[in-house]
């Protein structure tokens, strides 16, 4: 199972490097939305400071969602997805290495979105390990939410439009909990962080049972 | 001979619409079944019911020992199928397109530039984007995508569609090959004349059943 889940992300993966989708559109438009924030609050550092962590996750959000659809878009483009359910793969490998190549995705994409804020906003972290579990937990969240949806609206012809309609309400709790977590980690609330940070665990992990259980029959059904 | 395909009176809806109504069919291991029919004669959906795409709404289904009724995925690893669409990811290379269909149907990925050289994709195309290539080379690709999984039973819908005349007669040369080993071959086309022979049983199709068979006894 370990052998097949790294297939199916190593070839996401590399039909991501050789599109360059990821890295030359979708960062630079993630990136492009901390800017606009930064120009609808008139560039206020100090509002931006208080912001900072539920727009980074509004961005993450966007970017996430962006690179989830495409993640779905070369599996149905040629007729893929007729081999995608023809493959020799088991279903919960499909899922575990879609999710895998998302998570490495988006991981990337959080990292230079922490670069974006910590430049534009001028932010200041006083607890790195929050930060830093924070946004493996959300990442992980955002992945197998990400695939779990996307293979439900795969196959249909409004799954431009259907997606986000439908992965944002999922993936609100998460943006919540990122954004609390945050802003912990970065001083502004004296919150229970770490308390957020696992609920986007606890999320993640109740996604990737549902995952691993049902995306054989989504995958059919799609 | 086992028999490899047995469809009894077989119903199968797309959507709403009926598209085998009452199928009676029989496949032999080894055979080379050539389909015909016009279009809507239920030619396609028959290769997608053999391959589990399409559920069996009544009637007895067997593909490969396994019966559909119960699972229709449970065939599918031992099946290779090329529709009308290449089902190739466009970004990857060549190679790497192929390497991948080759270690997921559980194949050796070295298997892989022997499977290219067979169907003829020369070798300066293996580190092309498929993207990039002609339609008649991103057909190649994919049978030899189908070619390295070494499947038991092949269900093609129009194989030789956009490939030039040579190219034609090389596909037909491998199907003949892999049925001599043993693998069961059903295929779809329009093509004229058909294909040289390489048949040896033509089932013509229509309304979603069997109108002629040349095997029958």
């Amino acid at each position: 199972m370990l052998a097949e889940t790294l297939l199916v992300a190593r070839k996401d993966l590399r039909v991501e490097w050789r599109a360059k989708v990821a890295l030359g559109q979708v960062t630079p438009l993630a990136l492009l939305i901390l800017v606009v924030f930064a120009f609808a609050l008139d560039a206020n550092t100090s509002l931006l400071k208080l912001g900072a962590g539920g727009l980074y996750w509004v961005a993450v959000l966007y970017g996430g969602t962006l690179l989830i659809q495409r993640s779905f878009d070369v599996e149905t483009d040629d007729g893929n997805m007729d081999a995608f359910r023809m493959s020799a793969i088991g279903a919960p490998s499909l899922f575990l290495g879609k999710a895998l190549a998302l998570f490495v995705q988006i991981g990337l994409l959080e990292l230079v979105l922490g670069l974006g804020i910590a430049f534009f906003y001028e932010v200041r972290i006083v607890d790195w390990a929050l930060l830093l579990v924070a946004a493996a937990a959300g990442t992980v969240a955002f992945s197998v939410c990400g695939v779990l949806w996307g293979v439900m609206s795969a196959g249909l012809r409004v799954r431009a439009t259907l997606l986000p309609l439908l992965l944002v309400p999922v993936l609100a709790p998460v943006l919540l909990a990122g954004s609390r977590a945050f802003e912990t980690a970065l001083g502004v609330r004296a919150d229970a962080g770490w308390t957020w940070a696992s609920l986007m665990f606890v999320i993640a992990a109740v996604h990737t049972a549902i995952g691993l259980g049902a995306f054989g029959f989504l995958l059919e059904e799609g | 001979m086992s028999t490899v395909v047995e469809f009894e009176k077989v119903v199968a809806v797309a959507g709403s619409f009926p598209v085998l109504t009452g199928l009676d069919l029989r496949v032999d291991q080894g055979e080379i079944v050539l389909l015909r029919g016009e279009n809507g004669a239920g030619k396609t959906s028959f290769l997608r019911t053999c391959a589990g795409l399409i559920a069996v709404n009544s009637g007895d289904a067997c593909v490969l020992g396994f019966d559909m009724g119960v699972d229709r995925r449970a065939p599918r690893r031992y099946i290779g199928l090329l529709g009308h669409e290449n089902h190739l990811y466009r970004d990857l290379w060549v190679r790497e397109h192929v390497e991948f269909r080759a270690a997921a149907a559980g194949a050796a990925e070295s298997d892989t530039d022997a499977a290219l050289e067979k169907v003829g994709v020369p070798e300066q195309l293996w580190t092309v984007p498929i993207g990039s290539l002609s339609a008649g080379q991103r057909r190649k690709v994919a049978i030899a995508s189908l070619v390295v999984g070494r499947p038991r039973l092949w269900l093609l819908d129009e194989p030789h569609a956009t490939l030039d005349m040579k190219s034609r007669e090389n596909l037909d040369l491998i199907l003949g090959e892999a049925s001599a080993s043993g693998a069961t071959i059903i295929f779809a086309s329009h093509e004229r004349p058909p294909t040289n022979g390489l048949a040896s049983r033509v089932i013509t199709m229509g309304g979603g059943r069997v109108l002629e068979d040349s095997g029958a006894s």
